[in-house]
């Protein structure tokens, strides 16, 4: 039996197709986009053809607007920088505590260089509070950024009615939207959004790609300086194979979109359907009406994230946890956190992120796989019982912490 | 993925004495902050002999808490208290065959649950004495609050003074930026700024705290005051020490140079052009910072610059 991967929101398979596409660009067509002879210029046309790939699966105005970088985290740290230096009087950053460390970190990193950052906190299912939002904007702040999607919950946040409203306040709004390109459908140039990050491996592209939109007329300060390429908004040669790729899987995402958002919904409601009907002291985590079409998040009560994925990888099925213990980092997850997902139940959270190539039978197989996993760890459990948790959980068990 | 030994899969995938044990008469219940891992350890103890005859275990936590519970349960069933209270958390990640540098604290929770069933047992009041933190040092597992209290007690200011008394940053370097902030948040405490280091040949004549010789650190006899006679005693001690582990494999070390912070030795025999050669090294140095209480370094001494 093949082993099953569901753990897509962290990197996805290159499409076959896709390396296909890219393999000439190693060999015969190895030649520098900026060089003049024919080497080169088959190259630089096939660049152009995947900015416009780009450009369609974003709806974004104009092709000159895509930036090409290599990965999604370059693509926040130059948006949230430009932003800084462009404007250097305004001094305050708007973010959530749910974003991706690649935003969280900088942002961090930032305040300690004299920043101010404002954290917007989230409900229990994760959901953002607009008017304390609303409060925020003012002429001191540089940037917004915040997420497209959260990619340990799925949960989808509205950025296209924050971007209008920062917007109307005269603040710059960037999203990073490297979960939800390819999963669910966008139309930039109908929004006020100024900046996007995407990543190109999480949409079936190589590692080592993402992109940057940037709107037409957003004031700009690159990141890295040097060579003219990308129109010197990002000097450095084109990592020209991953770009093509990268072009490619966007023409197949959109070729997809509507399959991702039915066939690959059904798979996950079936999932979570089936697990959450057979074991008990579990649920959904985020805003289960509101998320990606892909992403179901479980909490498992009173057992750890680490051990389930162990057991899991055994019997060859793939996910993900946010659990501290499977980052090495103090805390569970900061997005658990901030929804005040009690401890007991936050460390036990499994995500399962699927893809177009999933399929009902794996799904089921899942479903058949979990429960005796579950069973078995809660067995070693302090606060389980015979069948069900010890009367009191918290107080029957509550060990010194050291 | 973690890089977990194969003894350590084996006792999470098949962990010995799980569950409690009925009619136990020292529990002991204990959590680490660090990973939200929890560990109830039930033991049975004959009153007359003090003789665990059975232990059992309850986990809440990763593969290496629940394998680190199993371990311990197997290391302590039929030993009496006092022999069972030797056991060191090191003893269980050795009995484990090693545990990443960020879940050795799954074996100190092993080690807790066990003193606090056997103060349990015996009527004590157990209080854990050691606090935990954010893993800064990935090479020595040096936590944030080891650190901390290091500088603290003994007024540190550098980067350098942090690695000869913690070892903190004497691997492979990275875990200095985070170092250095600690440094500039405990200096400011005590009203002083941060100086870091120059680069390249500056460092070394940046300015160096002159307490750093006197007050070497408690666990190991000074060396401040040694002469360089003595240190080299020190140190053909320690490796005289070593060498019956290495002649067990064919192999031997000599002692060519010391060189302030940097010793030189051969390794012949077996051990010469060995694969392990690298760690064996590395556990020779482990050692020599034990004994010495400083910083060193042990380098082949085919690396020795020629002498001129």
């Amino acid at each position: 039996m093949n082993d099953i991967y569901m753990d897509n929101n962290a990197t996805t398979m290159v499409d076959p197709a896709i390396v296909e596409a890219m393999l000439p660009f190693f060999t015969e067509q190895f030649g520098n986009p900026s060089s003049l002879h024919s080497f080169g210029n088959k190259v630089g046309f096939a660049l152009k053809q995947a900015r416009k790939q780009v450009q369609n699966l974003l709806g974004a105005e104009h092709d000159s607007e895509i930036i090409f970088t290599s990965c999604g985290s370059e693509s926040d740290s130059t948006a949230i920088l430009s932003a800084l230096k462009a404007q250097p009087e305004r001094r305050e950053i708007i973010t959530t505590v749910v974003e991706h460390p690649a935003v969280l970190n900088l942002c961090e990193y930032l305040e300690t260089e004299g920043y101010t950052v404002h954290k917007l906190e989230v409900d229990s299912k994760g959901r953002l509070d607009l008017d304390a939002y609303a409060k925020l904007l003012s002429d001191n702040v540089a940037i917004v950024s915040v997420m497209w999607a959260n990619n340990e919950t799925g949960t989808i946040f509205p950025v296209e009615k924050m971007a209008e409203m920062a917007d109307e306040a005269g603040v710059m709004f960037h999203t990073d939207a490297v979960q939800a390109v390819g999963k669910i459908p966008m139309n930039l140039q109908d929004t006020a959004i100024h900046m996007l990050s995407l990543s190109g491996h999480k949409l079936h592209a190589p590692k080592g790609v993402g992109v940057l939109y940037l709107k037409r007329g957003t004031r700009f300060r690159p990141l890295l300086r040097g060579g003219h390429q990308e129109r010197g908004r990002r000097a450095g040669t084109e990592n020209a194979a991953s770009i093509v790729g990268l072009g490619l899987a966007c023409e197949q995402a959109m070729k997809h979109m509507e399959y991702e958002n039915t066939f690959v919904k059904a798979l996950r409601d079936r999932l979570q359907e089936g697990i959450l009907q057979q074991v008990p002291n579990a649920f959904a985590t985020g805003d289960v009406d509101n998320r990606l079409p892909n992403t179901l998040n479980i909490a498992f009560e009173y057992i750890e994230g680490e051990a389930i994925l162990l057991l899991m990888n055994k019997m060859g099925i793939a996910a993900s946890s946010g659990s501290a213990c499977t980052s090495g980092s103090l805390e569970p997850s900061h997005v658990m956190k901030a929804m005040g997902i009690p401890y007991t139940a936050a460390h036990g959270t499994v995500r399962f992120s699927l893809s177009r190539y999933n399929t009902m039978e794996e799904v089921e197989r899942v479903i058949e796989a979990i429960p005796p996993i579950v069973a078995k760890l809660r067995k070693l459990s302090p606060y389980w019982g015979e069948n069900g948790p010890v009367e009191n959980p918290d107080q029957a068990f509550a060990p010194v912490y050291a | 993925m973690w890089d977990y030994s194969e003894k350590v899969k084996e006792h999470f995938y098949n962990p010995k004495n799980a569950g409690a044990v009925a009619d136990a008469n020292g529990v002991g219940d204990v959590g680490s902050i660090s990973c939200g891992d929890a560990l109830r350890l039930t033991l049975k103890v004959e009153p007359e002999t003090e003789i665990i005859l059975d232990a059992g275990f309850q986990t809440f936590g990763c593969g290496s808490a629940i394998a680190s519970s199993s371990a311990l349960t197997e290391m302590v069933k039929g030993k009496t208290l006092d022999e069972a209270l030797q056991i060191s958390n090191q003893d269980i990640a050795d009995f484990l065959d090693g545990l990443p540098p960020e879940k050795m604290h799954c074996s100190v929770m092993g080690r807790e649950a066990l003193q606090a069933a056997v103060a349990n047992y015996r009527g004590e009041e157990w209080s854990d004495d050691h606090e935990e933190g954010a893993l800064v040092c990935k090479c020595f597992a040096i936590d944030d609050v080891m650190v901390r209290d290091t500088i603290k007690a003994n007024n540190l200011s550098s980067v350098e003074e942090v690695t000869n008394y913690t070892k903190a940053g004497g691997g492979c370097s990275s875990c200095h930026e985070a170092i250095e902030n600690i440094l500039s948040e405990e200096l400011a405490a005590r009203g002083e700024v941060f100086t870091p280091a120059g680069s390249g040949k500056k460092k070394q004549a940046a300015k160096k705290s002159d307490l750093v010789e006197i007050e070497a650190p408690a666990p190991a006899a000074a060396s401040g005051g040694m002469t360089l006679v003595q240190r080299i005693r020190k140190i053909e001690e320690v490796l005289e020490a070593l060498r019956p582990a290495l002649k067990a494999d064919n192999g031997d070390v000599e002692l060519v140079d010391v060189d302030g912070k940097v010793v030189y030795v051969n390794l012949v025999g077996a051990c010469s052009g060995c694969q392990m050669a690298a760690m064996t090294l590395g556990g020779i140095q482990q050692k020599l910072i034990e004994a010495l209480g400083e910083f060193i370094k042990v380098i082949p001494a085919s690396e020795r610059p020629a002498v001129a």
